[in-house]
């Protein structure tokens, strides 16, 4: 029962930080239209920078800001160099550009890093267990990370539904000629809301690189994972991601932990353990697949579009 | 009459006597790397091609098509390991279970549309890769050494590399013979009917889900085999070869080449693969002259270049390669426009970072 509780903190946790990445893909994507499979490559440069500013300034906090700051600016400049152009493209050529891009980041960090992987190790505070439930320990971090994950989950909520910057996001989703006749910079808007974009995946990158290490292609496994959360989800649903990435991060963590375990009730065991594996590696899959057959739009369809 | 001579035409003829060449030039100089290389850029032309019938006529944009490269090969490899090294028994089985992936993967992706579709497939191929990765009898995620090629029973000989070369040729001529046959018939203007517009299609009276059914499954049909040729190439199958990088690869062969294009998806091939080899020692050489010794590593760093390219294809050469050939003088202009369209975005950069 403990283990079970624990696995399902682990499940909220990975969810919340699939959030994070998918909420920003899932913005540019309900958004501008853009299928941005470059997305993981910001994550991954988050994380890099994190680790390198988070050596430098000896602080992992601060380290973290600034790594969310450059994040943001590497996001705001591959927005305006070359993703711009795209908008009103097929997808098809948005997903072969963003490839292009792919290759080009990794390239870059394996010049500008190396190709060994970089380590972020956690400050003493962090780097403790905090008593949830009366002799339940669980990691001080990976309990800050769904902390931080809520709070950002809440104020992408109170910025987009309640500000004014995010009624224009949410006008230039549904017509974008008319909010630039009403005298909007509609490409100032679409610039800040691709950095935005990148400084969640930046987070999220950061957030991740104290538990995994930090290399090159960390972003593109992952990736694959935010896509299937925002597909779930319904395209440009802030909320069906939120939604969805709690339940794959549930369903991916609790099903690799216990699926064996139930396999072996109606299975013999060595049928068990060879099929354990593959199928809880293809379990979100498969709930993506069966998702998409009964609801082709995903979970909480963007009426309107 | 349709003008022959166009430069276009010339490229796709020049670039088949190359290949019809290449085993021939190996031969005189001993140099049998070419034919290696080429083997397995006509092997992957061939998937291309098979991509293209779907995702260039069709409008199915499918991100999961290696994972028919990967049943392909795994049938092979499997039964190889077996004991059946029958080519008799291996290629039909092959080709049979490849039809019959496609035929379930096509039945439930496409009751969607657009990007949805995109992901789905790449879904099913998550899938498909996962179950390589676990199939621990077989070699799981280290993949599976195949120690015979397919076995004719003394007819044909596979292990000759020569022959081997050119039957992959005549398979893909093939493939591309199927291709302009299949597209240019009633079966193919339906297909393409459905992708320019699918409610009219049906509204007309045309059940067009069957029929972009029986696309699919001919598409990943062909992939299968070519998965049964890669496995015979390079002896070995893993479940690196159905990776979604490796869709990502035959995605970018097409739309390279050119989508909706005959011959663009073999030119998208030839051009990728060649410039994977090539780039390094070109960038080592560039590099070497600019810095000295210093710059003379650089080709490591090759993929730095080719995503820019990639992009820059994507920016200014609609159609892909096939598109500059046949529209020589109207890429020269939007190459200058892109520039002046560049040269303004990089000064907004600048502007709006100056007003803070």
């Amino acid at each position: 029962m403990l283990l079970f509780i624990e696995q399902c903190l682990n499940g909220l946790q990975f969810g919340l930080l699939l959030f994070m990445l998918a909420a920003g893909l899932t913005l540019v994507f309900g958004i501008m239209d853009l299928v941005n499979l470059a997305h993981g490559s910001l994550y991954m440069i988050g994380a890099y920078f994190a680790a390198t500013f988070a050596a430098m300034t000896g602080s992992f906090v601060l380290g973290g800001l600034l790594a969310l700051g450059a994040t943001l600016l590497v996001g705001m400049m591959v927005e305006v160099i070359a993703l711009r152009r795209l908008y009103g493209r097929d997808h098809l050529d948005h997903v072969l550009a963003t490839f292009g891009l792919i290759l080009f980041f990794n390239e870059l960090v394996r010049a500008v890093w190396g190709p060994a992987g970089l380590n972020l190790s956690l400050p003493a505070w962090l780097n403790t267990s905090f008593p949830i439930l009366p002799g339940v320990h669980y990691p001080t971090y990976r309990l800050s990370i769904i902390v931080v994950a809520l709070v950002v989950a809440l104020l992408l909520y109170l910025v987009v539904m309640r500000t004014r910057v995010g009624m224009l996001i949410r006008a230039g989703a549904s017509n974008r000629e008319m909010v630039g006749a009403l005298g909007v910079n509609i490409k100032l808007l679409y610039t800040l809301v691709f950095g935005l974009g990148a400084a969640l995946a930046g987070l999220a990158g950061l957030m991740q690189a104290p538990i995994l290490t930090v290399q090159i292609g960390m972003g593109e496994n992952i990736l694959i994972l935010a896509f299937v959360v925002i597909i779930i989800g319904g395209i440009g649903s802030i909320r069906g991601a939120f939604v969805a990435a709690v339940l794959v991060g549930l369903i991916d963590t609790v099903g690799r932990a216990f699926l064996i375990d139930l396999l072996r009730l109606g299975l013999s065991g060595a049928a068990a353990s060879t099929a354990g594996p593959a199928l809880s590696s293809m379990l979100i899959y498969l709930v993506m697949a069966v998702v998409l057959v009964v609801r082709p739009e995903g979970l909480f369809p963007v009426s309107g579009k | 009459m349709i003008a022959l001579l166009t430069p276009r035409n010339f490229v796709v003829a020049a670039l088949l006597a190359i290949l019809v060449l290449i085993p021939v030039y190996a031969h005189s100089t001993g140099n049998f790397f070419l034919v290696t290389l080429f083997t397995r850029i006509i092997i992957l032309a061939m998937a291309a091609v098979s991509l293209n019938l779907i995702m260039g006529y069709g409008g199915m944009v499918s991100f999961g098509h290696a994972a028919y490269l990967g049943v392909g090969g795994y049938l092979v490899g499997i039964l190889a390991y077996e004991g059946y090294s029958s080519g008799f028994v291996q290629w039909p089985l092959a080709l049979l279970v490849s039809a019959l992936f496609a035929f379930v993967i096509g039945a439930l992706c496409l009751r969607t549309r657009g990007v949805y579709f995109i992901m789905i497939t790449l879904a099913f191929a998550q899938m498909i890769y996962y179950v390589g990765v676990s199939l621990s009898r077989y070699g799981a995620d280290d993949g599976l050494t195949i120690y015979n090629r397919s076995q004719f029973a003394g007819l044909l000989n596979l292990s000759n590399r020569t022959f081997f070369y050119y039957l992959c040729f005549a398979l893909l001529l093939g493939t591309v013979y199927l291709t302009w046959r299949l597209v240019n018939s009633r079966f193919g203007l339906l297909i393409q009917g459905a992708r320019s517009n699918d409610r009219r299609m049906r509204a007309i009276g045309f059940p067009t889900y069957r029929y972009r059914l029986a696309c699919f499954v001919i598409a990943g049909t062909i992939c299968g085999l070519s998965g049964v040729l890669l496995a015979n190439h390079t002896e070995f199958v893993s479940p690196a070869m159905m990776h979604w990088t490796k869709s990502g690869d035959l995605i970018v062969m097409v739309v390279l080449g050119g989508m909706g294009s005959l011959f663009g998806p073999v030119i998208g091939s030839i051009a990728l693969l060649v410039l994977e080899e090539a780039l390094p020692p070109i960038m080592n050489v560039i590099g070497g002259l600019v810095a000295g010794s210093a710059g003379a590593r650089v080709g490591e760093y090759w993929q730095m270049v080719l995503g820019p390219m990639l992009l820059l294809v994507v920016l200014f050469a609609r159609g892909g390669i096939d598109g500059i050939l046949s529209n020589w003088s109207g890429f020269v202009q939007g190459v200058r426009e892109g520039f002046a369209n560049l040269r303004a975005g990089v000064g907004n950069l600048f502007a709006s970072a100056r007003r803070g």
